[in-house]
């Protein structure tokens, strides 16, 4: 397991055939898209950090976008072999790290991600099969191609898998 | 304009704006806790995203960050970030304490860490006011202590919305010989850093 642990970064992803890790450290409010084909065990993981594209003025990362961001790693992972009936995804992240009673206008960027990521999932028919999403803390998150197991670890809200 | 076309000259100016405020947030700092604080010289980063987990040690380091939006004739925002065990510090000086006895946090020590990133922004942002003649403020603080990385994304996203690089202007105090306190991080987006550098006639 020592071996093939690839990082994904902040709008960047990823992906592997088994055996490997996908991990992304310190999640915000972005979102961790972590799919996975049950039968070849291809493991994908996109950080996205913005629900819409259309609503931004630069897309060329499209990684940076949920919408554009599912769209490039299913295209890769499919690509690689993966096959779009037996993709499952799973969901990390999407917190708000600070409550502002200010006049912000950043509030909820983290809900607005998971609601775009499931509604882009669904336009694909990939199911969402477990998710840890919104609440208020940082995670980390570790992506096994063995099993398909997302392992998260917080500050204070111990470690979990799902 | 892109981040890519600023030239050494405009990051000479732009750092020496980050000296200016975080001068005098020291000041401000060393005035609270009755200590001699010492700054750095402040480092313009620009970079990808991909990068804005590796800046403070790390992107799983436990930190408390102190996050402002900045108002007025420039926006964008100002964080600051200390140390978990620089922040217990600062609270017990605060609440005539032992400085080393172990903090909890609560509505009271977390209102003090606010109070301090309060105090601490005004006067950075204050100074900033003053070398530029424009309007600028601090809204109200937001405080959160968990990841370095998850906090430092929050005004990461605000630039995702129109570039893929981000620019911190960041200055880190230190107390003593090599005691860390925290980091200063000014992120002015893409139209007020062009304003702060008109302002200062650094435009041509």
């Amino acid at each position: 397991m020592a071996d093939n642990i690839i990082k994904v970064g902040m709008a960047d992803l990823n992906y592997t055939r088994h055996p490997g890790v996908l991990v992304t450290l310190g999640l915000g409010s972005c979102v961790g898209i972590a799919l996975y084909d049950k039968k070849i065990k291809i493991i994908g993981l996109a950080h996205i950090m913005l629900p819409w594209s259309h609503q931004a003025k630069n897309i060329a990362n499209k990684a940076k976008f949920a919408d554009t961001g599912i769209m490039l790693l299913m295209q890769k992972m499919t690509e690689a072999g993966a096959s779009v009936n037996n993709i499952v995804a799973k969901l990390a992240g999407g917190a708000q790290m600070f409550s502002f009673t200010g006049s912000s206008d950043m509030i909820r960027v983290g809900q607005r991600n998971v609601e775009a990521t499931k509604a882009v999932l669904q336009q694909f028919h990939i199911p969402v099969i477990s998710e840890d999403t919104g609440g208020s803390y940082g995670r980390t998150i570790e992506f096994y191609s063995e099993d398909g197991r997302l392992m998260i670890k917080t500050i204070g809200y111990g470690i979990k898998y799902i | 304009m892109d981040l890519s076309l600023l030239n050494s000259f405009h990051l000479d100016v732009l750092r020496e704006i980050g000296n200016i405020g975080a001068g005098n947030a020291a000041t401000a700092l060393a005035k609270l806790i009755n200590k001699k604080v010492e700054m750095k010289v402040p480092q313009i980063r620009i970079m990808g995203f991909s990068e804005v987990n590796e800046v403070l040690g790390g992107a799983e380091t436990p930190v408390v960050g102190i996050l402002l939006a900045v108002l007025g004739d420039i926006s964008g925002y100002i964080l600051f970030v200390l140390e978990q065990r620089a922040a217990n510090t600062l609270v017990n000086i605060l609440m005539s304490k032992k400085p080393d006895e172990e903090m909890e946090y609560n509505e009271i020590t977390l209102s003090a860490l606010k109070e301090v990133g309060n105090i601490l922004t005004s006067s950075y942002l204050s100074a900033l006011s003053v070398l530029t003649g424009l309007n600028i403020k601090p809204d109200v603080p937001a405080l959160a202590i968990d990841m370095a990385g998850a906090i430092l994304s929050v005004p990461a996203i605000e630039f995702g919305k129109t570039t893929d690089t981000v620019l911190y202007i960041e200055t880190e105090f230190i107390e003593g010989k090599d005691r860390v306190i925290g980091d200063f991080f000014l992120v002015p987006d893409t139209e007020s850093y062009i304003r702060l550098l008109d302002t200062l006639g650094a435009m041509c």
